[in-house]
């Protein structure tokens, strides 16, 4: 078992799912980060099999709605002097803005230049999210959330 | 209160909401003289994107019948839209010349970004590519109601094209909020509602509703037939194209099996679906059902821009 050292000042994300803590990583910039930040990849885990865990020395700001969207399990724990502060559970934000984008040709968004791309949750069981503007069920693409 | 809204997805309206809209659709049928002056002084911008006959012959002869003016553009290119002016520049332009638009566009969710930018001026979604049209699920309700006295405990037969037509989803959607209504639902394997009609509307609702691949088998039991147009490129193969487009077809033959007052609607353009023979039999709506849509939109521009006759 690989042994990483607890944070003094900063931020947990924990619980995410096995193979997105990449796209969080990537999403918080944090290949571009001065201070320490550990990455690790599916660590065992009795509630999920394995999962992805970031640790994160430094207090940065996060926009818990795209979190959420990228993963609903996430758990973010904030430690301050090697203490708990504050523990946050994510869920699937209801709306989602400016983070993914239509791929329905037919959608105004696909030309209306100052249009900002909405989404609202349609179906919380399936984590179905539909366009503002004309209904599309989201199908992810590679490179998104941006 | 409907003064100052806009109106983009049938869904937007309350049941009482939508009963205020065709109560006074009915008081237009009854005495039009007396509202013959109810918009004067007003202004309609009607900002059609593509052609249309019905649609925006229907919202410039409403505002003309209520007193009012009409002004706009029948097609883009006859627009700032051919220069790459957007929606969102049109609509903030149009706004300081009318009271009221009623908006057509080929693209899906133009009248949401229409309706966000406008600030006065209440926008009617004349229809969106093929996402929503309003005011064509409120022509079809102001007939049923005319024509059969409720919009309740009915059986309603949708017949042709169910998957990709967009008035068959909203009037679906939108009877299915009435009380005791049923669905037939005759369609080729291909063109059946989609999922989530079927799912998150009728069964989760607990709607009953049956489907049928045959008109013929289907049409004893109706209160209201819906055709659509089935299109011959929406087969899958030719073999199935051939064995079932007779049974798309609504002749005299068929009409034979139906209830003496059942009514036939057609949102119209009609191709080859309904048999011309058909137009004479008192059970074919769907010309009343044109004329119903000047009343609904007469009824909808008094009641969004709060006039009173």
């Amino acid at each position: 078992m690989m042994t990483i050292n607890a944070i003094k000042k900063g931020i947990v994300i924990d619980h995410i799912t096995a193979g997105r803590g990449i796209r969080i990583f990537k999403y918080l910039g944090l290949d571009k980060a001065k201070f320490t930040v550990a990455f690790i990849m599916n660590v065992p885990s009795v509630k999920m099999g394995t999962k992805d865990i970031l640790k994160i020395e430094n207090v940065i700001d996060i926009d818990y709605t795209v979190l959420g969207f990228i993963d609903p399990n996430i758990t973010i724990t904030v430690i301050d002097e090697e203490k708990v502060i504050k523990k946050i559970k994510l869920s699937l934000p209801d709306r989602v803005e400016g983070v993914i984008s239509c791929s329905n040709p037919r959608c105004i968004t696909s030309i209306e230049q100052e249009v900002v791309q909405r989404f609202y949750l349609s179906d919380r069981k399936r984590a179905t999210y539909r366009c503002e503007y004309c209904d599309e069920i989201y199908s992810p693409k590679a490179q998104e959330p941006v | 209160m409907l003064k100052g809204r806009h109106l983009i997805d049938p869904m937007d309206l309350s049941i009482e909401e939508i009963d205020e809209v065709l109560e006074l659709a009915q008081r237009i049928i009854r005495e039009p003289e007396r509202f013959s002056s109810a918009c004067r002084g007003r202004i309609l911008a009607t900002l059609f994107y593509e052609p249309s006959t019905r649609t925006r012959l229907s919202f410039e002869t409403a505002m003309l019948r209520l007193g009012g003016e009409v002004i706009g553009f029948s097609e883009a290119s006859s627009s700032s839209a051919s220069k790459g002016e957007s929606v969102a520049d049109t609509i903030r332009t149009v706004e300081c010349y009318a009271d009221i638009a009623a908006m057509r566009h080929p693209k899906e969710g133009s009248a949401r970004v229409a309706a966000a930018n406008s600030r006065t001026m209440p926008v009617i979604n004349a229809g969106d590519g093929g996402h929503h049209h309003p005011t064509q699920t409120l022509t079809d309700l102001l007939t049923i109601r005319e024509l059969k006295g409720t919009l309740e405990d009915l059986t309603v037969g949708l017949c042709g094209d169910l998957k990709f037509g967009r008035t068959v989803h909203s009037l679906i959607k939108t009877l299915a909020r009435f009380r005791g209504n049923s669905f037939t639902l005759i369609s080729p394997p291909e063109l059946k509602v989609p999922d989530y009609i079927r799912d998150e509307v009728l069964a989760r609702g607990g709607i009953p509703f049956v489907e049928y691949e045959r008109l013929e088998n289907a049409i004893a039991s109706l209160d209201i037939l819906y055709m659509t147009r089935v299109q011959r490129e929406r087969f899958f193969n030719e073999d199935d194209y051939l064995r079932l487009k007779n049974s798309y077809i609504l002749d005299a033959e068929k009409l034979k099996k139906a209830k003496s007052d059942m009514i036939v609607l057609h949102p119209l353009p009609r191709v080859n679906e309904i048999a011309v023979e058909v137009d004479s039999d008192p059970r074919a709506a769907y010309f009343r059902q044109a004329k119903y849509g000047m009343y609904v939109r007469m009824a909808l521009i008094m009641k969004l821009l709060g006039v009173e006759a």
